[in-house]
């Protein structure tokens, strides 16, 4: 991967290649030249950001563990099965990854809000899903989701049905076969995939704020924090950001690290 | 294996960029670009709850004025303060309080001083149905009722901490939004009891909100003053624009909106 081969290719195209790596890198270092080391570290670990960051890696944990129980079998049903509109199924879920996520939050509000389509449904049973935490996640997994189902089925059909048909063949049931033969090849893809959830739960901004409002420990993760951080105290956003940033390279060095070992 | 992280690194990449927060800048920054000589063009930043009425006020000053075209960008007031230290190129700065103006002050932005043009205070507003029975502001400390305010950090928020003091009262917001216009919405939709807003917002809401006044609002008012920039290509027709906002027509449409004299 990191052999530099440039046989073949026209030394020009180094020059766009290299504006738009420079058009990438040169925001994030703004940003950490605007970082007041000095006070970064009380700043990051002050009351409300502390808040911030547990809720938004608690609500992104419970956010990935659901697109993992909804999202695998999805992936399933798309890679190993056909069936008439398919296809349109396969956009329909693909569409929160395009969709503007403010959008999303305004559709999740009208489904779970009181006043929604599932809205008496849920007061029935009791729940109060309106500006709780449990908004927050549901506003996660809505944006997350398509994450883990596009990369997982990709890693389905990339792997091929040849080991569950032998294995089938061999007298296993589909139970079995899914259990000891399909999900243990695509597990690589199926973590690359939930760390790629996680990640944009935790960045999930749009969704959350429309959908489940924004209260200190309960529905303010650390994306509306920076937001409204920036209103008053610029370098407290700033470094929140970095933190952001941060975790960001983490989740892009775990899944090129997942890669790489196959 | 490895064109999956390529596939799944660039979804990252797309959810990214749609994932972008509300600011909202367009278009203004071609606005004098493309004019003819004897054309002229002013870009006017404003609190987004002057839109309305400055969308108006735009309309009735270009046909006073032949020739001249203004723009709009309408934000919060401190994105906008934001922008113009940036060097966003506007001609006038509309505030809908004194602290984001005296910013634009101190950093020498503004050309001669700021002239006060309205002020506003808060109400109380519930959806049209008044589903928990709120008539006073004390019934905002009533822990049953879910009531939506401003975040602290914004004006809206400190002009709601500061009703909340003279009245004597301590509500427990179950959100605290980032603007006016995100507490309205969640009143709107019926997911939130009662939030506290401008009488302005009530007035622009129509019958989607009931408005409740109480007495206490009178002692926390919001002033908005506007200023002609120093960075306008065009003084004069600046400094026209803000004079016909003091103005008697500019007044007129103000109060019409629910803004009360300066």
């Amino acid at each position: 991967m990191a052999s530099a081969r440039t046989s073949g290719l026209p030394r020009w195209v180094l020059v766009p290649a290299a504006a738009g790596a420079l058009f990438i890198v040169l925001p994030l270092v703004a940003l950490a030249s605007r970082v007041q080391w000095g006070s970064f570290w009380s700043l990051v670990t002050s009351d409300s950001s502390r808040e911030a960051l547990l809720l938004s890696l608690r609500t992104s944990g419970t956010a990935t563990v659901l697109c993992v129980v909804l999202g695998v079998p999805m992936a399933l049903v798309l890679a190993r099965t056909s069936f008439r509109g398919q296809a349109l199924i396969r956009s329909l879920v693909l569409l929160p990854l395009v969709l503007p996520p403010v959008v999303g939050g305004i559709a999740l509000l009208y489904t779970f809000g009181r006043q929604g389509l599932l809205g008496e449904t849920i007061d029935v049973l009791g729940l109060q899903i309106a500006f709780s935490t449990t908004a927050v996640v549901i506003a996660q997994t809505f944006v997350s989701l398509p994450f883990l189902v596009v990369s997982l089925e990709g890693t389905l059909r990339t792997a091929g049905q040849r080991y569950e048909v032998v294995a089938s063949t061999l007298g296993a049931r589909p139970t079995t076969v899914l259990r000891r033969v399909t999900l243990p090849l695509v597990l690589p893809g199926l973590a690359a995939g939930a760390v790629l959830s996680f990640a944009r739960a935790l960045g999930e901004f749009g969704a959350t704020i429309t959908f489940a409002g924004s209260l200190e420990g309960v529905t303010r993760t650390l994306p509306l924090e920076i937001y409204l951080q920036r209103e008053t105290d610029p370098d407290a956003a700033v470094a929140l950001s970095l933190v952001l940033v941060v975790v960001a390279v983490l989740v892009i060095g775990l899944v090129r690290g997942r890669s790489n070992a196959l | 294996m490895r064109s999956i992280v390529v596939s799944a690194a660039s979804i990252l990449l797309l959810a990214t960029t749609t994932a972008c927060g509300t600011s909202d800048d367009n278009g203004s920054d071609d606005a004098a670009t493309s004019s003819a000589p004897q054309d002229t063009s002013i870009t006017v930043f404003a609190a987004a709850s002057l839109k309305s009425s400055f969308t108006e006020l735009g309309s009735a000053f270009e046909k006073a004025n032949p020739g001249v075209t203004v723009t709009f960008n309408f934000a919060g007031s401190s994105d906008l303060v934001a922008q113009i230290q940036q060097g966003a190129p506007a001609d006038v700065f509309a505030s809908a309080d004194t602290t984001n103006m005296d910013k634009a002050t101190a950093d020498d932005l503004v050309a001669g001083s700021p002239t006060d043009v309205a002020t506003n205070t808060l109400e109380i507003a519930t959806p049209p149905g008044n589903p928990a029975g709120v008539d006073s502001i004390d019934d905002l400390a009533d822990p049953d009722v879910k009531v939506v305010l401003c975040a602290p950090e914004v004006p809206c928020g400190a002009a709601a901490a500061g009703v909340e003091k003279a009245a004597g009262i301590s509500i427990s917001p179950v959100s605290e939004e980032q603007s006016v216009t995100d507490v309205l919405g969640k009143v709107v939709s019926g997911e939130a009891d009662a939030g506290l807003v401008y009488v302005t917002d009530v007035k622009a809401a129509g019958d989607k909100v009931r408005g409740v006044t109480f007495p206490e609002s009178s002692r926390v008012v919001n002033t908005y003053p506007i200023a002609a920039l120093t960075g306008s290509k065009h003084p004069d027709v600046a400094k026209a624009f803000a004079d016909f906002v003091a103005g008697d027509q500019g007044q007129a449409v103000l109060a019409a909106a629910g803004f009360g004299a300066p």
